[in-house]
């Protein structure tokens, strides 16, 4: 009983950062934009965070400088295919090279350093109840601001009058653009506060999940959660579903370990790769479900006039 | 203010000077780099762009591991002229590299001997099947399945990686090897035979280059090529011209999948000669950058294969002599391919100044003449 409390505390940690990720690359899709470089954000913003953290010693200062590394580096790619028209493909997969390796790069001197102990957090009386509190009431705040951020977010988007415009420019850039709306302008601010939530996940990895920097930390979590948004057919709530059964496989190897099963670890590692490739098969499996759902213009570029 | 604007028709002068323009500016780029980390901006450029080409050993060395990133690359450019967003080239390299020296290692056990080469076909021939499995598992999902080629393929390549991982770390791990994730040695009747005495370089070079050839008539003069391209440009055309997207989809992947997958045996047969955990060193990654420097275009992916392999060399060079981090490649890779995309927007646009129009009330009140 003790143990699965313990594997559903580590899930909602590991799923974490796939839902804050997966929500900013929500945000981008509706917008109309694919940000390939989901991935190469994430690590720069790992180490800047970590960097953050290193030196000042406060996790606050530390998404702060995810939030601004990912947004800056969105700015970026943001700039690149909304006004220069390149392919948002190859833009993001550009992003996502240099972010390995500028990340690697800048993180050389941080390899094996260590962040000094902090106190565990808890909420209040709830994390006294028994299984339930350890479960799902003694995590890192993020966590809790993750779920609201879901909740934030799909009220943005099918509540508010900004979100309608956001959810116009995505399905159809030239109806939104005739009505007036700076469609490039709106692309611009989605995209930068993408990259600023995926810059946040990759802080969460490097100072709350890991707490350690290594060359590549975020280990294709980056792809994973640009699967999510498919998976999740482009609804906020599955996204944040869809973390956490991530979050459950993965933490599913560890589970398998300490229960004595006899598989090798590698194998194990497979497991949250080939899960992202079935459960994506699965879910594109009918063309036109996809279609009723993804953002009519995801990946065309819009040029006015 | 400036303002794009789009030509009558893409700029071919451009299409050239773009990877040029993109080059010199991330030299500019490099130098203001090295200036700021406190190296001699000079020295360090020279050890990334000129020292690699130093004497016969060092030609060698470029055009050693140029081999793999023009492999890559070619079927990457197959690929992204058919429109299919193939990004797991590593993984497909990976794989090539396993099922190449399996079959050297099945050799080396059963006892084979010979002169250097003797099986050495058969180990690449391994290599391209592994390549091209590997590459049919996304062409399998995105055909039955219509599941994105681009997430399929890159989650392939951490499967790939842990697949080698299990492979040298349990299975094929060499009893002698002290413990070292490392297979044994392959027997020397599978290596493959070197070009040039005292180097490392391979016949697989020389095959590279008949390959490059090869890809060149298959995309610029046959039908099957044509069609591939026609798919990719317009596919809309395509499908009224009845030419299959499935097939381009299959051809473009399996081409692809056999070319990393023998660059893969490839790496494994001629320099490494035993399978280890760190056996590409990202090769097919940078590949994607070869293939759009090299304008997508087999022989444009000769140069910039050998470009970027100087890279590869100037980070190990700059790391024993000026110490720097080996990851300063990635950054020059990844500084490249944007400044690419960037230089390619004038391709299709070109820059105007837009000197803004007066407003009408602000002009001279010119009379009419007459008028009074």
């Amino acid at each position: 009983m003790n143990e699965l409390a313990l594997l559903l505390a580590a899930t909602l940690a590991s799923g974490t950062p796939l839902a804050i990720a997966g929500l900013g690359l929500l945000l981008n899709e509706k917008a109309g934009i694919l940000n390939l470089g989901a991935e190469g954000m994430m690590l720069v913003a790992a180490i800047a965070g970590f960097a953050a953290a290193f030196y000042s010693g406060s996790d606050i200062v530390a998404f702060a400088a995810g939030a601004a590394a990912g947004a800056a580096l969105a700015a970026v790619f943001a700039l690149l295919v909304i006004w220069l028209n390149t392919n948002q493909y190859a833009t993001g997969l550009a992003m996502s090279l240099f972010g390995g390796g500028f990340s690697a790069f800048v993180g050389v001197d941080l390899v094996g350093k260590k962040l000094s102990d902090r106190a565990p957090f808890e909420v209040p009386f709830l994390a006294d109840i028994p299984f339930f509190g350890p479960a799902f009431f003694k995590q890192h705040p993020m966590v809790y601001v993750a779920i609201a951020l879901m909740a934030g977010l799909a009220w943005f988007l099918y509540r508010s009058r900004a979100g309608l415009v956001l959810r116009a420019v995505g399905e159809s850039p030239e109806s939104a653009h005739a009505l007036g709306y700076p469609v490039r302008r709106i692309r611009f601010f989605a995209v930068v506060a993408g990259g600023a939530l995926c810059g946040v996940a990759g802080a969460f990895l490097s100072v709350v999940y890991a707490p350690l920097w290594v060359e590549g930390l975020v280990a294709g979590r980056g792809w994973i959660a640009l699967a999510l948004t498919t998976f999740a057919t482009w609804r906020p709530a599955r996204v944040l579903l869809g973390a956490y059964l991530f979050g459950g496989v993965t933490m599913l190897q560890f589970a398998a370990q300490g229960a004595g099963v006899d598989i090798s670890s590698q194998l194990l590692a497979m497991l949250p790769y080939i899960a992202t490739i079935v459960v994506l098969a699965i879910i594109s499996r009918n063309p036109l479900w996809i279609r009723i759902n993804m953002p009519a213009s995801l990946g065309q570029p819009f040029h006015p006039g | 203010m400036f303002k794009l604007e789009t030509r009558p028709q893409p700029s071919k002068l451009m299409s050239y000077a773009s990877p040029a323009l993109a080059l010199a500016l991330t030299v500019v780029l490099a130098a203001l780099l090295f200036a700021a980390l406190g190296k001699d901006p000079v020295k360090g450029l020279s050890i990334f762009f000129i020292e690699p080409l130093n004497g016969l050993r060092g030609v060698s060395e470029v055009l050693l591991k140029a081999t793999p990133l023009i492999l890559c690359a070619l079927g990457l450019a197959v690929c992204y002229r058919s429109n299919v967003w193939n990004i797991g080239a590593e993984g497909q390299f990976v794989l090539g590299a396993i099922a190449g020296g399996g079959v050297a290692l099945w050799l080396t056990t059963i006892g084979v001997t010979g002169a250097s080469s003797i099986y050495s076909p058969l180990v690449l021939i391994a290599g391209v099947i592994g390549g091209m499995a590997w590459a049919s598992i996304t062409a399998l999902l995105r055909d039955r399945f219509n599941a994105s080629e681009i997430l399929v393929s890159l989650m392939l390549v951490y499967v790939a990686q842990q697949f080698l991982n299990y492979l040298v770390f349990g299975a094929w791990k060499d009893p002698m090897g002290f413990n070292f994730p490392q297979t044994k040695t392959f027997d020397a009747s599978t290596w493959l035979p070197t070009l040039i005495p005292k180097t490392r370089l391979h016949w697989g070079f020389v095959l590279t280059l008949v390959l490059v050839g090869g890809t060149w008539a298959f995309m610029f003069r046959s039908w099957r090529g044509f069609q591939l391209q026609v798919g990719g440009l317009a596919p809309a055309a395509a499908k009224y011209a009845g030419f299959s997207a499935r097939g381009s989809l299959w051809t473009a992947l399996l081409v692809s999948g056999g070319m990393a997958g023998l660059a893969g045996a490839m790496e494994a047969a001629g320099p490494l000669r035993q399978l280890t955990p760190h056996l590409s060193v990202g090769y097919g990654f940078t590949a994607i950058i070869v293939c759009f420097v090299g304008r997508l275009n087999p022989i444009g992916i000769v140069f910039s294969g050998i470009l970027l392999s100087m890279m590869l060399i100037g980070g190990e060079l700059g790391q024993s002599r000026l110490g720097l981090p080996n990851a300063l490649t990635g950054v020059f890779q990844g500084l490249l391919l944007f400044l690419l995309l960037a230089c390619d927007t004038l391709i299709n646009y070109r820059i105007r100044r837009v000197v803004k129009a007066p407003p009408v009330a602000a002009l001279p009140n010119v009379q009419p003449k007459g008028a009074q």
